[in-house]
């Protein structure tokens, strides 16, 4: 059902895009009024919910340990797996961020011919996640050519790099394909795998066809049903100037992959895609395990009175040391400094 | 409403919103020329029809498939003639056929090259091989003036 229901409303939102151009003439509202409220959502959402997450306190450290603890001076201590100061946190976040670390130790749990069960490593998904998101970081860059003038020269550069094979006119860029045979993959894992498939509801799949949608509609923009590329230019430069224009004769084609995108960051606070922010904000990651090291105090504690063993101890030493019972610092140490 | 490691939290927030927004400040009060390309050559305006190989819309969104595909005919299979759709013919070459007319690449190609933020120096990668006739100076350098008979 979750299937149906996803690619439903992705062919939805493309017919409504393709309806809205074509037949009714809507540029105004495609062109200039869905990107502003993208936008607005974009950036007012993300900023909701990561302050709403802020609003969670943190009293005490869980991360998760996925290595040997820092603990006595024989015993190898895991730094980023088990970290214990805030650069070795630093490291492990980079880490997760960067090479997704996690998703590298994922294995997968099987029951062999016969009755032996047994684990495996499993490093598709971590290659296919890895290429989807670098890939997607590589073409969110390059779209910066529309939004940029003069084109900073890492845009340029990093389209050279993209292009680096010059195969046609114009030229075929690498993350195009690896975009879209990594989202493939996570489409199809999710339909192949049993249990994969069984957790799989609605808002997994939408934003995979969604995406899906956007690189084929990109592709199809930049290679086969070509617009006019000035055009386009004039008014992604017109939308962030403020000034917005929509020129004349742009293909349907563009609007179609306009909205879907604009749908992306529209849909982005409000779904599992927030997980770019939440990855910044996982107790289990992003905090040191130096619950033994520290005192942690529970920020909303009241303040209570406090009687330590020491007190407890100068209060009855006289009559602990004539009813027998062991002290720490004898009778006539006592007034002195305190003992080690 | 209390924000817990609030330091953290908002500085990440900034850093994400300039980031997220960079093309705003980076081009906040530039006047945007538009790409307006020149057709205004003596031998357009000499054009009792101004035509051009394929419809102008086609041409805009289509020269660089069709000087690719003139490329491999021209380079891999030897032919030379060009036969368009309203039956005129052409020579499948850029110097001689497009900058006959077209002989203003400065006001013409580089407009909207530059418009569209191609790299001056390698993006179209045409002019890495191939030179505008018009800008070849006697003695300027032997490379530039490579026999045609030699492709």
């Amino acid at each position: 059902m979750g299937i149906k229901f996803s690619l439903a409303a992705v062919v939805g939102l493309i017919l409504a895009a393709y309806i809205g151009v074509t037949g009714a003439g809507f540029y105004h509202f495609f062109g200039v009024t869905m990107p502003y409220l993208a936008i607005i959502l974009f950036l007012g959402g993300v900023a909701y919910r990561v302050l709403n997450w802020g609003r969670s306190p943190v009293p005490f450290r869980i991360p998760t340990t996925a290595g040997q603890q820092k603990s006595l001076p024989w015993v190898k201590h895991a730094k980023y797996d088990n970290p214990s100061t805030k650069g070795q946190t630093f490291v492990r976040m980079a880490l997760e961020v960067l090479l997704f670390r996690s998703l590298f130790r994922n294995t997968k749990f099987e029951a062999e011919e016969g009755h032996r069960l047994y684990y495996q490593q499993e490093k598709w998904l971590w290659l296919a996640a890895l290429t989807f998101h670098y890939c997607f970081l590589v073409i969110l860059l390059r779209h910066l050519r529309f939004f940029t003038l003069p084109v900073p020269s890492f845009v340029q550069g990093l389209d050279r790099l993209d292009g680096f094979f010059q195969v046609g006119l114009p030229g075929i860029y690498i993350t195009d394909g690896l975009f879209v045979l990594a989202v493939t993959y996570l489409i199809i894992r999710r339909l192949v795998i049993p249990q994969v498939r069984y957790i799989s509801l609605p808002q997994d799949y939408f934003p995979l066809f969604l995406l899906l949608a956007i690189a084929t509609t990109g592709i199809l923009t930049r290679y086969i049903y070509k617009v006019d590329l000035i055009k386009v230019k004039t008014l992604a430069m017109g939308l962030i100037s403020f000034h917005p224009v929509v020129p004349a004769g742009i293909g349907t084609i563009f609007f179609i992959h306009f909205f879907l995108v604009c749908t992306l960051f529209a849909y982005f606070p409000f779904s599992k895609l927030m997980h770019a922010g939440g990855i910044f904000l996982s107790p289990t990651r992003n905090l040191p395990n130096d619950n033994r090291i520290r005192r942690h105090v529970n920020p909303w504690n009241y303040p209570v009175k406090v009687h330590t063993y020491a007190q407890y101890e100068d209060h009855f030493r006289e009559k602990m040391v004539e009813a027998g019972l062991p002290v720490d610092k004898e009778l006539e140490e006592a007034p002195s400094a305190p003992a080690e | 409403m209390k924000i817990y490691d609030g330091k953290y939290i908002l500085i990440g927030l900034l850093v994400f919103g300039v980031l997220a927004t960079f093309p705003i400040w980076l081009d906040h009060g530039k006047v945007i020329a538009p790409a307006d390309p020149s057709l205004n050559t003596p031998v357009i305006d000499a054009m009792m029809q101004k035509h051009c190989i394929l419809p102008k819309a086609q041409m805009i969104t289509e020269h660089m498939k069709l000087l690719n595909v003139w490329r491999t005919e021209v380079v891999r299979d030897g032919k030379r003639l060009y036969v368009a759709p309203d039956g005129r013919k052409y020579e499948m070459s850029l110097e001689t056929e497009c900058f006959r007319c077209h002989s203003n690449k400065a006001q013409f190609c580089d407009r909207c090259h530059n418009f569209a933020g191609l790299d001056k120096a390698t993006d179209p990668y045409c002019f890495s091989c191939h030179v505008v006739p018009s800008e070849k100076k006697p003695g300027a350098g032997a490379v530039a003036v490579v026999p045609k008979e030699g492709k």
